[in-house]
């Protein structure tokens, strides 16, 4: 700029002036509701956080050197839709572990993590005004990303006495001629929440009689305590439905990797490669060399962890029940979803004096979405000494209440 | 062995001193029960001891930790067992293993001095019978040892939330 701004009602104009530039869109979807906490974390020292949605365990280090070590041969971009043989690795694994085929030459893209996969899943679906529902609680970017393709999100609840399932009578009573989709993602985030083979079917007739297209984030697959995971996609009524979206972030510790991929029917999936291909262009290629590797072999790193990640549910689940909360059994991912209605307290209330009095960082069920009002999410994707001290620190602050 | 076991060696291999009412509430059953699954696999020798990891090089120990690699002529019916056994009744024998490759049996030896370390093995293993060759590493520093790190490292720090 030409002029220093010496006054300070120049400095105004000139921030009017650059906010005048932000979109509409930019200016209204609501911030991530969890800003505030994230503040008063940073302050303070001696935090325990359970607010984190990420796994605590370093990569495995093979996935690490083979991404090292391809910085020695290929830094380009990839084909769009990713790594011939990363998509074939990606085919294989879903086919033999779920159950689930896709052409890896036609109906494979690999993204940049699942985040990406949802948004260009989005966008190459839905229209604006379309009706999208989506399991309540969910992960926190599916509403805005809804929103930013013109759509309208539509929570439909996942209640704590049917296990956080979703069930066809909450998905019947929000249905319009207006509905497009249905957005599922089991197990959840918060909830821990799993769909059985019988809960996908009871909920597939409505998906046919109504047409719906299903996007099924199945990101936490592998973080499955009892049973195997059910693929949304091997229901057969869904296949030709579904879009199918998951990564390696969460169950090989990859998350900065961000590496992920979206499968569906080769129509589909040509429609979010054509978006892909002008957003992103292609998914980290070093990524998709640690990718490869993750899949090559047994996935005994992967059990290894999930054993972890099960012990410490049981821990967690068990010291807040201790602790004078009800907490149902989650048999997926790695979050606890304790009620602490008893308290009296919102989970706003809750959320910020468990940080403030007792340093332990958990997110409001209600960031989540409606349903999640009333409940904390508590990741316990932590060591099991932290675990251990928030689950004494989180009882001394329930006993003070 | 039933998944519980299984959960429970693996708890234990990591750490023997959980006290019994983390590992009760981890495998979802009784502090009786953990006990009784304990003093079971204890009994079958599947749990053969429980002892500590020492990093001694920090406790300024001046003792000397060598790898000593035997090659052995096998016996008739006894193959390397009466031959292994026999070293294993050393103390400063701290383990004994059988391997492939171009030795047979891998040893720990400790000594309190590198001159230690050599005279017991020239005096008493070299010269027994059936040994053919040995070779002596003595180590020089330890990095890792039953699965854990014996240097600090610092690790990039998560956010204190994400979703």
């Amino acid at each position: 700029m030409a002029n220093d701004c010496h006054f300070h009602s120049e400095v105004i104009s000139v921030s009017e002036q650059t906010t005048k530039h932000i979109s509409h869109l930019a200016r209204t979807i609501p911030p991530s509701g969890i800003r505030r906490y994230f503040d008063i974390a940073q302050q303070m020292e001696d935090i325990v956080s359970l607010g984190v949605g990420e796994p605590d365990f370093m990569t495995p280090w093979k996935i690490c050197d083979a991404a090292i070590s391809s910085f020695e041969h290929n830094t380009s971009y990839t084909s769009n839709a990713g790594l011939p043989s990363l998509r074939n690795a990606i085919s294989q694994y879903l086919d033999q572990r779920f159950g689930t085929y896709y052409d890896p030459d036609h109906e494979v893209v690999v993204t940049s993590g699942v985040s990406e996969g949802l948004d260009v899943a989005i966008r190459a679906t839905i229209d604006p005004g379309d009706e999208v529902l989506t399991v309540d609680p969910i992960f926190v970017s599916y509403a805005p990303c809804i929103t930013m393709s013109g759509g309208v999100s539509v929570p439909v609840p996942c209640l704590e006495k049917d296990q956080f399932r979703l069930t066809p009578d909450a998905i019947m009573e929000r249905i319009t001629p207006k509905t497009k989709a249905l957005v599922l993602n089991f197990p959840n985030n918060p909830t821990g929440a799993v769909m059985r083979r019988e809960d996908l079917c009871s909920i597939a007739d409505i998906c046919v009689d109504h047409d719906l297209l299903v996007l099924s984030d199945e990101i936490y697959a592998e973080m499955t305590y009892e049973g195997d995971h059910v693929a949304v996609a091997s229901i057969p009524e869904l296949y030709d439905r579904t879009i199918t979206l998951s990564g390696f972030s969460k169950a090989w510790a990859m998350t900065g990797f961000r590496v992920g991929y979206l499968c569906a029917p080769k129509e589909l999936c040509q429609a979010a490669l054509k978006i892909h291909q002008y957003v992103m262009m292609s998914a980290p290629t070093a990524s998709q060399y640690g990718a490869l590797e993750a899949l090559r072999g047994e996935l005994d790193d992967v059990r290894e962890m999930i054993r972890e990640y099960r012990l410490r549910r049981n821990m967690i689940v068990d010291g807040l029940v201790r602790a004078g909360l009800s907490c149902h059994m989650p048999q997926g991912a790695f979050y606890a979803f304790p009620s602490i209605e008893s308290t009296g307290l919102s989970d706003i209330e809750f959320a910020e004096r468990l940080i403030r009095e007792a340093h332990v960082a958990a997110v409001p069920g209600s960031v989540f979405g409606p349903s999640g009002a009333g409940h904390i999410r508590c990741a316990y994707a932590v060591s099991r000494s932290d675990l251990s001290i928030a689950l004494e620190r989180i009882s001394d602050f329930i006993s003070s209440l | 062995m039933d998944t519980k076991d299984n959960d429970l060696l693996f708890l234990l291999e990591k750490d023997c001193t959980l006290p019994l009412h983390e590992l009760a509430a981890m495998l979802q059953c009784s502090e009786e029960e953990v006990a009784s699954r304990r003093a079971m696999l204890e009994e079958e020798k599947i749990i053969r001891g429980y002892t500590a990891l020492i990093d001694w090089d920090r406790a300024k120990n001046p003792s000397v930790m060598a790898i000593v690699e035997l090659r052995i002529t096998p016996e008739h019916e006894y193959g390397y067992d009466r031959i292994a056994e026999r070293i294993a009744r050393f103390s400063n024998v701290k383990s004994l293993r059988l391997q492939t490759g171009t030795y047979d049996l891998q040893l720990l030896v400790q000594g309190k001095t590198m001159h230690d370390v050599a005279s017991f093995v020239s005096e008493h293993i070299a010269s027994m019978d059936r040994i053919k060759e040995t070779a002596t590493h003595i180590i020089m520093k330890t990095y890792k040892e039953n699965g854990v790190l014996y240097y600090e490292r610092e690790d990039g720090k998560r956010l204190p939330f994400s979703f």
